[in-house]
This record gives structure tokens, sequence and C-alpha cells, in this order.
């Protein structure tokens, strides 16, 4: 039996998603909606009386302060017209349209398992499941193809959801998946021309090349017979770019142009011979374990070590960003979980480039989602998963460019704090595979169709194949869970099932020992999945542990009293990787084939430099105040305030720098610090380099600015360079064409030098290659990105430092050469160009600057320090006067300079590297600046009580004159 | 444990995410914090009347499904109910911050007026529609003893998404005045009316926290635990560094000075 619930606010009570909803079809540009109000639909399955329903509805779904609810054993039509109320409710009147958005069969309903467990808290136990849906009703007339535009932009996603055009039933997959008869499929590969092979692949989704085709026939004819389906989807997972990152590890020849002449040479293994290089070159001590593992992980203090990853969603993002956002937090953060024996997550940083917001929809590429609506949902994703499970997001950054109009990019990262002695693990022989938390069900499943009679083919291929949502609250109780059982030492090896599910997870941890697995042991979230879908699923919140089987007991009883699903499903060891289905073998691999036996490959990449028009300035102006007001309103530059507070920061109250400082807390900060154990003043700083268009003219100088830039912010903190560790994160178009492999290559060099002359290693990364949309038939790449992720160690917190002026009539210092470096720059894009002359960074300078910075830091000589990054050192000075409440006077004429012409607007406005603000009191000057003696240095102006922001020009007459209130308006009313 | 040692329970369930800290903080001044499952009391594995205050820390208890705060509010209700009744009416000490705030209101413990048998208030929405980080001021007032001896203005910081009071109707709010049960208002930083986001969630006469009528069952949207250090304050590099405390740090050293001078 099936009840329907209904529950809304009373007329009077504010009901804030209908409102939110008004907005949003404004945003549409449409006017004809007047007024929305939401009923909060849900369905109860199970054998209920009447009197259950009404208790349920008054004593759980129904605040009754604020709310009224009906309710009936069948559809109910308009409010007010059947149901049983709970007193009189006045149905709506002239009325309205009336549009009902359930989640796709096979969807997880994030409340439905909740839902569940709180109606047997009331002790109605005959409830079987739950399923929610959400009405909107509109005020005034839209027409019927605004109304469909409504539904698909703003109410619905069509991945995961739709609309309710005439009732079915909603609980129709629990039943109609019962239970089949199983046969093992076989995939004839020995008789299979080249032809066929490839067909093979492709028809399975495997992506796989002829020679890795061959490979596995070359495996099987040795074996004697065929792979089942199983068996190469398992070869396929484990060979995918995904899982073993064929680009970095590949061979590669390189060809450089330069001019007419050019060089070959041939690259044994990006990673290998650029970014572990500089890693094991500099050798440092405090790095503990260094790309093998889940994050990468470095020493803290006496008792811990910190761990560091960042991941990309961007596929996922781009289809339904919400889901996608929040499933890359959620694996992020089980990157934390699997990183040695479990870290504890400490904090996110979450750093996005998205397709301007004002982009007009004609231009949008078909089949994408308005990157408004990408970036709302990116947002949100990030909110929920991050909020609901208690870690902080500290930091992070948005950019915009138009080349992400088809393919935005969602950067995921996590902290982790680990107990010294538990970053090492090791699988034994006879430990037990266990999977933690979450049922496997079809989620993530390539290809797989998932019957529903509502949706179209094309939907249901991909709506459970590449859309899922998370929950963050089944990966939080499987986090409490896990640290109580690290601390009793309850198991010997852990990782977290991301893509490729069990296939990777267990895949990897059984690499030396083997594995069997009895792939009917896994819990499931509904019957009739077949073993390879079992194998595959890619469900989330999932953890595979190794218990020894003395401690297996011990291990499921704690899950169990901390309500986590734990089950084992088989035993490492064997030597051979072997699944069984209901007492049948469905799979035998030998690990050598498995994990050794990709054939070796070579991609060919070329690089030309790109054919960029050199720069023409604008014409010389007496007064840059617009222009400065032109750079704060840049989107890349403009306040992320919007955003940034709808993440929850300051949860574990670890927060010690915030990521918005200064008087009113409005101001931009550097580098965020947080104190990972609240008795101890060590702390953490993290901070990311991003810097797309300086990569549209050379790659190369990119990365070594994004490095710069990383580090930079952690000394703008205080921080100490010579305890920095580096992520690197690529994201780029289709490496299988040479010329996109071509930047990719300069750009890792750039990595491999500036992390070596800085010092600064890397100690984990990724990348996300194949990022391409087609447009009119041509298949367009994203502009080449590296993200560059910091994590620094600072020893004393106290002495930390904020980017907000403290006080009238301290200096202002300016360390760092200003070069005319326009190329790329914030001012150049608000004149239309993208130029030529990209900031180049000069290690050993910068490292002089950053080491006299940070003794400054300690000798308690800086009161405040910013450094200047997108829209140069008018922009960084701006923000420092308006986040301090203060004004300022600057004689533009002292600023150290190099090059020619020398012009105030490069001055003001040249992006050049390694430069930073810091504010001095008077008493102090002195012995700033013999610290300095060594470094490019100048007094550039002084701190005003008077709220004015003053620039004398060349010729010391005032070229930018405007009150700080009104920059700062400026930099708030962007992104509002 | 030592009958003389004030003892705290910190209860966390699927979703409770501030307990760490809160348990720092009580810690820190002295008391023994465990943080136990709420499964663990309803097994009766572990016994509520063993303890001197509970704790009721802020997080999103099952995910804030169906309503914040609801679904663990039930199981206090039915499961822990005359547990939670003979805690509070043995004179002990009830704190819930945020998510634990709502969990009290809504299982019907704050404002504990017994106008009715249900809910006499709720915390609901913000009126801006999202969930929101941000540093209030606030006033101090009403009558309880975990306020004792605190400065008129404070600042904390809020985390919330839903966190507007309203009391169920005229009659509460005029009792909630007249019992000075209402502790916490938000207000502008010289203590005047604040307009959003001086008032981050549209509460009703700006209310941030209540007790019950007994001033010993505290509730607050924001968190005294996130001030419970002076470098927790945003504007820490602006002040001088006259203490190593924050305003928060006060609240918990009244619940276990409370204890101590009472109860033990």
């Amino acid at each position: 039996m099936v009840w329907r619930v209904e529950i809304r606010e009373k007329e009077g009570a504010h009901d804030c998603l209908g409102q939110s909803i008004v907005q949003e079809i404004v945003d549409l540009g449409l006017t004809s909606v007047k007024r929305v109000r939401t009923t909060a639909v849900y369905l109860l399955h199970g054998p209920l009386n009447g009197a259950d329903v009404d208790r349920i509805c008054r004593e759980l779904l129904c605040d009754p302060v604020v709310q009224e609810y009906r309710y009936a054993a069948k559809p109910m039509g308009v409010w007010g017209k059947g149901g049983k109320p709970n007193h009189t409710v006045p149905s709506y009147r002239g009325l309205p349209k009336v549009v009902e958005i359930a989640y796709n069969p096979g969807v997880m309903d994030p409340v439905e398992a909740s839902t569940v467990k709180a109606i047997r808290d009331l002790g109605v136990t005959g409830i079987r499941a739950v399923r929610t849906a959400r009405q909107y009703f509109f005020w005034g007339k839209p027409s019927k193809a605004q109304a469909a535009s409504i539904t698909s932009r703003v109410l619905m996603n069509k991945l995961i959801q739709h609309a309710v055009v005439k009732p079915a039933d909603p609980f129709k997959d629990i039943s109609s998946f019962a239970s089949k008869a199983f046969d093992i499929v076989t995939v004839d590969l020995l008789g299979a021309s080249d032809k066929g092979l490839l067909d093979l692949s492709r028809q399975g989704q495997l992506y796989l090349n002829l020679d890795e085709m061959k490979a596995i026939r070359d495996y099987f004819r040795k074996e004697k017979r065929n792979p089942t389906d199983v068996e190469l989807e398992t070869v396929a997972q484990t060979w995918s770019e995904h899982c073993c990152h064929k680009t970095f590890r590949g061979h590669i020849r390189y060809t450089a142009y330069d001019g007419k002449r050019s060089k070959t040479t041939v690259i044994r293994g990006l990673f290998k011979s650029f970014i572990a290089k500089a890693t094991h070159e500099l050798h440092k001590p405090w790095c503990v374990s260094v790309f093998h593992d889940n994050a990468g992980v470095i020493a803290f203090d006496d008792d811990y070590h910190v761990c560091f990853k960042v991941e990309t969603h961007n596929h996922p993002s781009a289809l339904e960003p919400f889901g996608g956002a929040n499933t890359g937090v959620g694996g992020v953060i089980r990157d934390t979980l699997g990183t040695g024996l479990a870290a504890k997550p400490l904090c996110s940083t979450d750093i996005f480039c998205f397709a301007p917001p004002d982009t007009p929809a004609r231009r949008l590429p078909a089949g994408t989602l308005h990157p408004r609506r990408v970036m709302k949902g990116v947002v949100s994703g990030v909110r929920d998963y991050g909020n609901k499970m208690g870690i902080p997001t500290v930091n992070g950054a948005i950019v915009f460019d138009r080349g992400f109009v088809g393919n935005p990019l969602v950067f995921c990262g996590n902290v982790g704090l680990i107990p010294k002695g538990k970053e090492n693990k090791k699988v034994s022989a006879r430990d037990l595979i266990v999977t933690m938390g979450a049922r496997t069900g079809r989620d993530g499943i390539h290809g797989a169709t998932f019957s529903s009679g509502e949706l179209t083919n094309e939907s249901e291929m991909i709506s459970s194949g590449a859309v899922q949502i998370g929950n963050p609250i089944e990966e939080k109780k499987v986090l409490d869970a896990l640290l109580k059982a690290r601390g009793k030492g309850l198991y010997s090896a852990i990782t977290d099932c991301g893509a490729g599910g069990f296939s990777s997870a267990v895949g990897e941890m059984g690499q030396k020992t083997g594995a069997r697995v009895d792939l009917d042991k896994a819990p499931l979230k509904y019957e009739g999945l077949r073993y390879d879908e079992i194998w595959i699923s890619e469900s989330q919140e999932r953890m595979v542990l190794a218990v020894p089987p003395a401690k297996i007991n011990e291990f499921l009883k704690l899950c169990a009293d901390e309500n986590v699903e734990a089950a084992v499903i088989g035993e490492f060891g064997g030597g051979r990787l072997q699944l069984f289905y209901c007492g049948r073998q469905v799979a035998d691999l030998g690990l050598d084939f498995v994990h050794n036996g990709l054939p070796q490959i070579t991609k060919e990449a070329v690089y030309r430099v790109p054919a960029v028009k050199k720069e023409k300035l604008p014409a010389l102006k007496k007064d840059l105040t617009a222009d400065l007001c032109a750079a704060l309103g840049h989107n890349n530059v403009a306040s992320k305030e919007s955003v940034i507070r709808v993440y929850d920061h300051e949860v574990q109250g670890t927060s010690v720098i915030k990521p918005l400082v200064g008087v009113f807390s409005d101001g931009p900060s550097d580098a965020a610090v947080l104190r990972p154990r609240l008795d101890s003043h060590k702390g953490i700083a993290v901070s990311n380099g991003i810097n797309i268009r300086y990569g549209m003219i050379d790659p190369f100088w990119m990365a070594a600015s994004c490095i710069d830039e990383a580090i930079r912010q952690i000394v703008a903190v205080g921080g100490n360079v010579q305890r920095v560790a580096l992520l690197d994160n690529f994201c780029w178009g289709n490496p299988d064409k040479s010329d996109r492999l071509g930047t990719l290559v300069r750009c890792v060099q750039g990595c491999y030098e500036f992390a070596a002359a800085f010092g600064t290693p890397f100690i984990s990364g990724k990348d996300s290659l194949y990022n391409e949309y087609t447009r009119r038939g041509r298949s367009l790449a994203i502009p080449g990105t590296v993200l560059i992720s910091a994590l620094g160690i600072i020893d004393d917190v106290r002495r930390c430092v904020t980017m907000d002026f403290k006080r009238s009539g301290n200096a202002i210092y300016l360390v760092g050469t200003t070069h005319h470096e326009m190329g790329g720059s914030v001012y150049l894009d608000d004149h239309g160009q993208l130029g030529y002359s990209v900031p180049k960074v000069d290690a050993r300078r910068a490292m002089q600057t950053y080491r006299a910075l940070y003794t400054a830091c300690r000798r308690g000589l800086a009161r405040s320090m910013h450094d200047c990054s997108d829209g140069g050192l008018a922009v960084a000075l701006a923000e420092m006067a308006f986040a301090g409440g203060l004004g300022v006077t600057v004689l533009l004429k002292n600023v150290p300079y190099q090059g020619a012409p020398r012009r105030e607007d490069i001055i003001l406005f040249s992006e050049s590297c390694s430069r930073m603000l810091i504010e001095v009191a008077p008493a102090h000057e002195a012995q700033f600046v013999r610290l300095l003696k060594d470094t490019a240095h100048a007094k550039i102006g002084i701190v005003e009580r008077s709220p004015e922001f003053l620039v004398y020009g060349l010729e010391d007459v005032p070229i930018i004159h405007a009150p700080i209130h009104d920059l700062k308006n400026v930099w708030q009313s962007s992104l509002k | 444990m030592a009958n003389k040692n004030v003892k705290i329970i910190v209860l966390r369930t699927a979703g409770t995410n501030c307990n760490e800290e809160t348990a720092f903080a009580f810690a820190r001044c002295g008391a023994d914090v465990e943080q136990v499952h709420v499964n663990a009391l309803v097994s009766r594995t572990k016994k509520l009347s063993d303890y001197h205050i509970l704790a009721l820390p802020g997080g999103f208890s099952y995910g804030d499904d169906i309503a914040s705060g609801r679904i663990l509010a039930n199981e206090l209700r039915l499961k822990l109910g005359d547990d939670l009744q003979g805690f509070i009416a043995d004179g002990k000490l009830v704190i819930g911050i945020c998510n634990g705030f709502q969990v009290l209101v809504k299982a019907g413990v704050l404002p504990g007026l017994n106008t009715t048998s249900g809910q006499e208030a709720t915390l609901f929405n913000n009126d801006s529609a999202k969930f929101e980080a941000r540093w209030t001021h606030l006033t101090v007032g009403g009558k309880s003893v975990w306020t004792k001896g605190m400065p008129g203005r404070i600042d904390l910081p809020v985390a919330h998404g839903e966190g507007k009071f309203i009391p169920a109707n005229d009659n509460v709010l005029q009792l909630l005045k007249q019992n000075s049960q209402i502790v916490f208002c938000y207000c502008t930083a010289d203590g005047g009316k604040p307009v959003y986001p001086g008032n981050p969630n549209g509460s009703v006469e700006n209310i941030a926290g209540i007790c019950d009528t007994t001033g010993r069952v505290l509730g607050l949207m924001p968190h005294p635990e996130r001030h419970f250090f002076a470098i927790q304050h945003p504007s820490w590099t602006r002040r001088p560094h006259t203490s190593e405390f924050g305003d928060g740090a006060k609240i918990f050293e009244n619940g276990v000075n409370y204890v101590r001078s009472r109860l033990l």
C-alpha cells in the first residue's frame, strides 16, 4: 500500500524555497511568475493504517508551528479537495499551474534511509520504503513554453529527476528487479579479428586501443579460453587512463618547434621524468609518503603527520552540477580516509572554472547547462557534502573563462591528520576483504540500462551511468566508525571505493597477495544486480578494508554500534584474482598480467609557440580610477563572499586565518591557516595557484606562476617557504592529439623546474584529460589548466599575519620587482586582449624575498601582508585598504620597476610574480629594511586614517583617487 | 571515575559534527568528558544519570532530513524521554548548541513552558533561504546559570540554514520575556537592533538563544565552542592580545563550576 503525504508551510509562514525559485525564474529572464509555493511530498510504502500515517505526519514530517499536512491512500486533487488535513486548509485560489518533480528510479533519494529509520523510531514498523517528491505551484501566467522551460531549467535535471505526468508506481524498482537466474557471459576474443577487437572495445565501453585488446587476447590464448565479461571489465578498468594514468606513465616523443627549428626528445614517462624527479632530487626528510597512497603525507609535529589530495570531478559536474560536485567532495574525503590506515579530514579546498555567468544562452553548445546554473549547483553540492560531514571548506578559487563553456572544472581537495605510525598499510594473505559503508547499487555503471517506462532511452543510459548524488551522513558514519577502529588497530589496510568500485579497490589492495571475492556477499541496495555490476559499481560512500580474521568480530561489532553496515566479501591471498558468484567462478586472472600486462605505448607530442598577438596598450590616461574599478569588478577578482558564506569554514574550531578577514570580515585572505590540534599552536596553511590565461600564452610560465602564487600566499600569512609541499592537477584536452599533449609536456616541464628551484616537492597529484566538447562539428579542448595546491607547516600560528591594513601612519613596502608583464592580465582582459608578455618567475630572487619575509613575520615586523596577483599592485593595495577600513597614499615613482616603457598602467596592473605588499609600523621600519638588503624593495606609501585611496603617478600628480568604500562596492557587486 | 569529577556526556549520532570541539571546551575547563553515541544510551550500555551535564553539539543529525534536529528529537523524546526529564529534575545541566538547540526545541524540552504537550517554538529556514556561516554580535541577558558573569556584549559565529527562532504564539513569546528566558539576541556592533545579516536568519525579536524556566537548560544557535580561544575571532590580528580565551569559554566554565559548587 502507498500513502501520499503532503506538507506545506502555513499561509503566512515563509516559504523560502518558493521565494528563491521566483528569483531563479527572474534570472531566466521571465517575469510572468509572481509567486511560487512548494509542497513536500512523501510517499510511504508498507502496510500502514490511517492512524499510523496521521501520527507520522503529526510527530515527524510536519512542523506544527509553521507547517500543515494532509494525506490519503490514493492520489489527491488540488490541495483542499480530498485527503485528510490536520485542520481546515484553504485551497490555493485562482489556481495555479502545478508541477511535481520526483527522482528517477534508481537515483538515490537522499532522505529515504533516515525517514524510514525515524518512522520505525515511532514504533511504526510496517514501513517498507519512502520516496519523496516536491510540488511547485505557480502564480502568474507563464505560457506553456515558459512553464516547460522553468521545469527543465530551474526545477529539475532530467538526468536524475522527472516531472510526474501521471502518477506511476514510485516503488517499481523495489519489486521489478527480482532475482533473475544468471548465466556466466563469455566474450569471444580468441576468434576476433582486429576490427572485431575494436568493436568489442567500443561496444563494451572499454576504451581500450587495438594494442591493448591484442595483449588481452594473447593472454587468454595462453589460458586457452575466452574471458568472461567481468574479466574483460576488470582488465579494462585497471588499464584505464583514470586508474593507471597511461599518458603520464607512458612514453612520449616530444617535438618542440622554435621558429623553424625543431628538437625531438623521447620522454620515458612524464610523471617519472618531471613530477617525481623534483621530489626525489629534493629528498626532503619531512616527506613521509609521496605518490603511492591515496594522498601525499608530510610530517606535522611529534605525534602527527598531515596528508593532502586534490581530485577533479569535471565530467559529472557538467552533467549534474550538484551531484557531480557533491560526489567529488565525498570522493576526495574518502581519499583522506583511505590514506595510510585512515586520516581524519581537517579541511577542504575547492577550485572551480566556469564560463562567465553572463554568457548568452545562444552561445552555449547544445546539451550544456548554463554556467550560472552549473555554478549554483556545484557550490550547493560542495556546501552540502562539506558542511554535513563537518569538514570546514576554508579556501578556494573561482575562475571564469569562455573556454570552459562546455567543460567546467571542479577541483575538490582535502587535508587530513594522521597519527605517526599509521601512515603505512600492509595487506597480508588470509586478511579478510571487508566492505564498509553504503550498499552497492547500479550507480555509476557505464552503459547499464535501468528500466523504467517513463524515461527515454537516452536519459536512462546516462543517468544510471554518470550521475550520482552523495550521502554525506553515510560517509560521516563511516568516518566516525573508522577512526575508532583505527585506534583499536582492527584492520591492516584500507582504501576507498572510487572509480572502478570493488574492481579497482580490491585489485589494488590484492596486487601482491591476490584475492578471492564472493560477489554475492556484498550488501546490495536492491536485488537483481548481476555479478559484473556488483564488481564495477561505483556506488558512493564505500570503503574496502583488510581485516585480520582474529579482529573481524570486534570490527563488525564496532560498526554495528555506529549504525554502519560492514560485510566480509572475501579473503586476500591465493596469488590470483578470483571472483565467485553464488559458488560459481566468474573470473580467474593472473596478477602479473592485470598489473603489468599493459603494452608500452608511445604518444606523439608537438609544441609550437602559440600564435598570440603582441599586446597593444591603450592610450595613456591622466586618470586610472575607472581602470582600477574595472579590475576590481572583474569576475576573477571580485569578492566571492556569496559563495564563501554558504560553506561552514569554522567547524572543528580550528580556523585561525579565515577566508574573509579585516575589520568587517569581508577582505580576501591569502592562504587559510588552521590549527589541527586545539591544544597546540602549530598550524597548517593551505593555498592554490591557478592562472589559465598565462597558459594560453605559454604553459611553461603558467606552471611557474602557479607554483609561485601558491607559495607566495603561504608566505603572505607568515609561512615558511622551506616547509611547503605541492600538489599538481592537470586538466587538459585529448592527449592523443599531439598539439594538446605538446602543451601538457611544456607545462609539466615548468612544474619540474620550479618545484626544484623553490625546494617545494610534489607529494601527490592527479590528471583529468579528454576535456573536450564538440561545437559545429569541431572538437574544442578546454584551455590547458594546471592547478598547483600548496600545504605549508606553520610553527606558531600566533605569528600569522592577515592582509587588512591595521593602523594609519604605518608604512607600506613593496617587495619584488615589477616588470612589463601584462600578458594574460586582468587589465588586458578588460581591454579585450590576451597579450603576449606573460609573467615570468625568478625563483632565486623570489626565495630571497620569501625567506626574508618569513623572518620578518617571526619577529613581528609585518602588521599586514598581501600578495600582488590578479589585477596587480593596484588591486592588492585597494583590497588591503578596504579590508582594513583605512585609506592609503601611494607614490608610483617609488615602485621598483624594470622595463620599458615606464608607464603608470603597467606599474599598477602588471601581474609580475613574487611581489608582496607589507605594512610596517614606523618603529620597525629600520629593522625590516635591514632584512631586505638583498631584495628589491621600496617604501611606496603610507596608511591613512581618511578612507581615501590616493595614488600619485610618475609625475607626482594623482592618477587614482577614490573613496575606499566605492572601491569595495565595485569589488563586492559583480558576483553578489 | 572518581566521584569528585564533573562528568559530561557529549551526545553524538549520525551527522553530529561539533562533538570534538565541544568536548575539548569542557575538558579544557577541567571536566571528564565522554562522547557517547545515542545508541549506547538507548541500549542502556551507558546511563544518562551517571553524568552531570548533557551537551548536544552542533552538526546535521541524520542529515537534517525532514527538518533539522527532528529525527534525533524524536529519538530523545520517545526512547530517552523519562531519563531526560529525570536528569533535568535532578537539577543537572543541559546545553544544546546549533543542531543541539534545534533538537531541544523540537523535542519540546525548550522553552519548556508546558503550555502544550508538544512544540512551543521552532527553528525554521533562514529568511535568506540559505546556509550561512558568519560571525554575529550578541547581547547577553535572561537568567541562566550558563551565562553568569558574562559581559553584556559578545561575539560568536553562526553556521546554519535553519536558525530562525519562531515561538508558536504570542503567549509563548510573552512568557519567555516574563521568565527572563531569552538569553542571547543578535545585535549590531554597538549593541543596537540589527537587520540582516546582523540578524542572520530573521529570528523573531532577534532571539539567538533561550533557556528553560530553571535556567539550567540552555539552547543557542551560535557556537561558543568556536570562540573558546581569542585566536578564533576573525579580527584577532587587529586586537591586542589580552586573554588567551574568547567570549564562548565562559559558558563552558560556568557549566563546570556550577556542577562543582552545587552537585558534587
